[in-house]
């Protein structure tokens, strides 16, 4: 299926979680948070939030600033 | 006097910003020579932003400073909601530097959004360090619905004015409980010094040392400067006056 993920088109696997996608992009995901179409998904629920086509997903990490 | 903020004690009054340093390395040595024990640090999109790419977190932990999540960049108080959230839920902290711009060419906060905001983290169990305008009232309000300090810009963002208006950061100093925090406008030591001696129980600064020539000789500028003010601020200065006051004695001035 195809997704937007961090404004960029990416396919992955029919079946894939939050958690799978975030493994593929971080290898350690330390430090790391998740919104799925504008909403906050708790680290404790990737591995349960499965994808769907479509869906705008935010990889976000710290960076300098502020 | 150690300083506490949100239920912590620190020893330094100076909170570091990481945006602008030219690399990682240099950030460790003005982190370093600083003396900062509190860093803020934004939320990007991985592997985009100066920073996103790795290292940052680890350089934190290095420096043995807690890290202070901010909402640089947001423009409305839903999506700073939303970002302070996901910073919690990626660092750990229920700590945030909250900042919501209100124009483009100032970044001056949106104090209506700002509020707004503010409100709602504090009933989810933040400890929110509101950046506001030098607006006495505004600060008064932030106060008022639970911020663990407000943080009153001197001047706008990054343009090393520094403190635009003394008479309200002295203003605010008087109307609120909680501690103030110079945040934005410094330029160089003695605005981080006049911040200080006008009251201020600390500086939140990043520009000014991360876009100095010399970063790490600025920041050691920085800790001095912050730690002068402090003291002259309690030391009692003394008077204006308009005329001389001699310091020197007229008994036993000789005859020539």
């Amino acid at each position: 299926m195809e997704l937007t993920v961090n404004g960029a088109g990416r396919s992955v696997a029919a079946d894939a979680s939050v958690a799978d996608l975030v493994r593929d992009i971080v290898p350690h995901p330390r430090g790391v948070a998740v919104a799925v179409n504008g909403e906050v998904v708790p680290r404790t629920g990737w591995p349960a939030r499965m994808l769907r086509d479509g869906d705008r997903v935010e990889v976000l990490t710290a960076a300098q600033g502020g | 006097m150690p300083f506490e903020l949100g239920g912590e004690t620190f020893t330094s009054r100076l909170i570091l910003g990481t945006g602008g340093a030219a690399n990682l390395h240099v950030l460790e040595q003005a982190i370093r020579a600083s003396g900062t024990e509190l860093v803020t640090v934004a939320l990007r999109r991985v592997g985009t932003a100066p920073g996103s790419t790795g290292g940052l977190l680890e350089l934190l932990d290095r420096c043995g400073v807690r890290l202070l999540p901010n909402t640089a960049g947001c423009h409305t108080a839903t999506e700073a909601v939303k970002v302070a959230r996901l910073a919690r839920d990626a660092f750990d902290t229920d700590w945030v530097k909250l900042e919501v711009i209100g124009d483009e060419r100032t970044l001056l906060p949106d104090g209506v959004e700002l509020l707004r905001a503010a409100e709602e983290l504090v009933a989810d169990g933040f400890t929110v360090l509101p950046y506001t305008s030098d607006d006495p009232v505004l600060a008064r309000r932030l106060a008022d619905v639970g911020c663990a300090a407000v943080m009153p810009a001197g001047s706008p963002i990054g343009s090393g004015l520094g403190v635009g208006n003394p008479h309200h950061i002295r203003l605010i100093r008087q109307g609120v409980d909680v501690p103030v925090i110079l945040d934005a406008g410094i330029g160089t030591a003695s605005d981080a010094a006049l911040a200080m001696e006008l009251g201020c129980d600390g500086v939140l600064l990043a520009s000014a040392v991360t876009r100095a020539a010399d970063p790490v000789a600025m920041a050691t500028a920085m800790r001095y400067a912050v730690e002068a003010g402090r003291l002259a601020a309690g030391a009692g200065r003394i008077e204006r006056r308009f005329h001389a006051l001699a310091s020197t004695p007229d008994e036993g001035r000789p005859e020539l």
